[in-house]
């Protein structure tokens, strides 16, 4: 995965610009942001707010109503493991808790070495190749222990 | 030169076709062979993928399950001549599994390149736009009508009369939305039709643009699919640059463009309220209704709000004409639907067929039972928000209206298929928590309520009063479906009310216990 840029204000006030002549930016924005960095850094709010004619709040609001948004950075590698019903069908509840527990984390949590974030997702449109998964945004499918790990080890430490 | 045809679905992907094209190519290389390798959409047999198919003179011939290793003993075998091997299938239109479809919706998905203007003009492409130019707005909302399609974005309100709305109401500016949130698990069809056919989609929302007199499209994309977004905004460029988009389409003097916007991961976002909000920049809450998007859609202007299959099922019914559309199906339910079947199932796929089959013949022929090839115990329809189907109900046919008399619904015409291993407390108890997690917080049954429900399942699994926990239960999901102000809320009582009508035996301490 492209490895993020840590946060500074010149380079999110040229995406600011870049993105808000737009109809209804405020996504784009975020998107972009996130895309960049990682993560919506708090010093991003008044700039968004400032450029958009909103209140902090209102773009408080925004950036904690969707999933998406990470409030800090992630680790450098993200999986986000489907929960949707056809998974589970093929034991994804399972597999999530043992990998969990392997990492060492909670679902949106990071591992103490910053390798890896793991992330619920409700639904990846893989469901006839249940369990399924994205890591770094790279399909995984009919996923069980033994290919999941497979597939962390080799990203690991890239 | 040899031409094969290798799928970049990311269903696909998934499971390495990229690794198979490659092999496919160092191996031609090796051998002096010469072939043209085709990135194309899935032909929806998902259990066959990664299936490749080769160009013989009597048509193409596909082999499948492949992987990278299969590719050497492949050319061995012949395969660019279309020869036997282990993994030969034969021409994929004759396998069963497609034979028995009827494909109007999904008939070029797989077959062509999603991005080669020339493929999608040879197989009928634009031949809808082209008779919507010709008749002219008013009519093409009639063959609309006339074809009887309603919304597969769940709801199944009639699109004509949609349209119709949007149409007549006087404004300086007009929008036309696609609903590409596919939010339902369990459902990939408009996934896989956005990354095979994306002119597809390109072409029923430029149809509905004209039809209703709107200037600018948005395609609102869920952020789980960053494939089909990228080949979609590929698509748009390659549509503007032969003014299929832009100032002036084909020299009729309309104009319109399409913009694509990721969504952020939530759930609600498909409703088509949060959606136009989330559009606008805002959080994602529902509006209340009246006014209707079609009256006040996005920044308050009369707005088209459709699903993907909706929009994609429009070329065909404007080149073919409404009444061929509506000559398959039944009852109200016409046309075809793109069924998805999903889950612990064998043969797992897109099924396009008109309307009608029972969920039997679709969950125990079609689909061939479960993947583990244990008993099936339970279908889950419709998505997240739709009801548990036991056997017993097999005999339901597949219609808007047979579903919702046995409290199921359609939906987006997603089934995840459960074996006999299911818990279904644990179902009835994932319902409510995926409704506390995507709640948009507007009305405290749903918000609340979805909490207090996990809850309640869990003390009903703990042997807590479990008869009152019981009763407890059914009450609170009589308060969400009553006062919800949307399907979210209203909806995922259908999931708990299910298991708890035909699984009683899972709600017992016992059974949670023996765990
Ligand atoms: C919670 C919720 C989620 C929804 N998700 C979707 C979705 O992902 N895709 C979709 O097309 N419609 C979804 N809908 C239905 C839309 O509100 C709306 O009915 C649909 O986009 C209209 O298009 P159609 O008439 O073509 O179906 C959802 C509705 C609710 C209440
Ligand atoms: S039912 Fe739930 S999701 Fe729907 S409007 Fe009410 S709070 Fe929001
Ligand atoms: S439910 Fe997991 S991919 Fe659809």
């Amino acid at each position: 995965m492209p490895e993020a840029v840590a946060w500074n204000e010149p380079r999110a006030k040229a995406i600011l610009a870049e993105f808000s002549g737009l109809e209804g930016p405020m996504l784009p924005i975020l998107h972009a942001l996130q895309e960049e960095f990682g993560y919506i850094d708090a010093a991003a709010i008044p700039l968004i707010a400032e450029t958009l004619n909103l209140s902090r709040a209102e773009v408080h609001g925004v950036v904690t109503f969707y999933h998406d948004f990470r409030h800090e950075p992630a680790g450098r590698h993200v999986l986000k493991l489907c929960r949707g019903e056809a998974c589970q069908s093929m034991g994804s509840e399972a597999l999530a808790a043992e990998t969990l527990r392997d990492l060492g984390v909670a679902w949106h949590g990071t591992t103490t070495d910053r390798e890896f974030t793991v992330e619920p997702v409700y639904c990846l449109g893989l469901c006839t190749l249940s369990p399924s998964a994205l890591l770094d945004g790279e399909p995984l499918a009919r996923l069980d222990r033994g290919t999941l790990v497979e597939a962390l080890e080799e990203v690991r430490g890239q | 030169m040899t031409r094969i045809f290798v799928p970049k679905d990311v269903a696909a992907l998934a499971v390495g076709a990229d690794k198979v094209a490659a092999e496919i190519a160092a191996e031609a290389r090796k051998r002096g062979a010469e072939v043209e390798i085709i990135r194309t959409g899935s032909r929806g047999m998902l259990f066959l993928e990664c299936l490749v198919e080769v160009e013989t003179p009597s048509g193409r011939i596909g082999y499948g399950p492949v992987t990278r290793k299969d590719v050497p003993s492949l050319f061995d075998a012949g395969f660019l001549d279309g020869r036997g091997h282990p993994l030969w299938i034969g021409k994929p239109e004759d396998h069963p599994y497609l034979a028995r479809q009827t494909r109007l919706t999904f008939a070029r998905c797989g077959v062509i390149d999603p991005l080669s203007l020339s493929d999608y003009a040879a197989t009928g492409g634009w031949r809808g736009l082209s008779r919507a130019l010709e008749i002219g707005a008013a009519a093409t909302i009639g063959e609309v009508t006339k074809s009887g399609l309603r919304g597969r974005g769940g709801a199944g309100f009639p699109t004509g009369i949609k349209w119709k709305t949007v149409a007549d109401c006087p404004a300086d500016r007009r929008y036309v939305v696609c609903n590409f949130d596919e939010g339902d698990s369990g459902t990939f069809a408009d996934r896989m039709i956005v990354e095979g056919d994306p002119l597809a989609l390109v072409e029923g929302m430029t149809i509905c643009a004209l039809a209703v007199g709107a200037t600018k499209g948005y395609v609102y994309c869920r952020s789980e699919y960053p494939h089909a977004a990228k080949t979609f905004a590929q698509a748009l460029e390659i549509a503007r640059a032969e003014s299929y988009l832009g100032p002036d389409i084909r020299g009729s003097g309309l104009s319109f463009d399409i913009e694509i916007r990721m969504g952020a991961g939530a759930y609600v976002c498909g409703e088509e309220t949060a959606l136009l909000e989330s559009l606008e920049g805002k959080r994602g809450i529902v509006r209340a209704k009246p006014p209707l998007p079609a009256h006040k859609g996005l920044f308050q202007k009369p707005t088209v709000v459709n699903n993907v299959l909706s929009f994609v099922a429009v070329p065909h019914i404007l080149a073919e004409g409404g009444e061929h559309y509506a000559s398959f199906g039944m009852g109200r339910s016409r046309g075809t639907m793109p069924l998805q079947i999903a889950g612990n199932v064998r043969y797992g796929g897109l099924f396009e067929t008109a309307f009608g089959l029972t969920l039997g013949e679709i969950v125990e022929e079609i689909g061939g039972g479960t993947r583990s090839g244990r008993p099936v115990r339970a279908v889950q329809c419709g998505g997240p928000l739709g009801a548990y189907f036991p056997p017993a109900l097999f005999d339901t046919p597949f219609d808007y209206e047979a579903f919702a008399a046995r409290d199921g619904l359609i939906g987006h015409g997603g089934l995840v298929v459960f074996d006999d291993t299911v818990d279904m407390a644990q179902m009835a108890r994932f319902a409510m928590e995926f409704c506390a997690v995507e709640s948009c917080g507007k009305c405290t049954p749903c918000r609340i309520g979805s909490t207090r429900g996990v809850e309640v399942v869990d003390r009903i699994g703990a042997g807590v009063k479990p008869a009152e926990n019981l009763a407890l239960l059914e009450d609170l999901c009589q308060t969400m479906k009553l006062g919800s102000l949307c399907a979210l809320g209203g909806f995922a009582p259908y999931p708990v009310l299910s298991a708890l009508r035909h699984y009683p035996e899972d709600f017992t301490p016992r059974a949670i216990a023996a765990e």
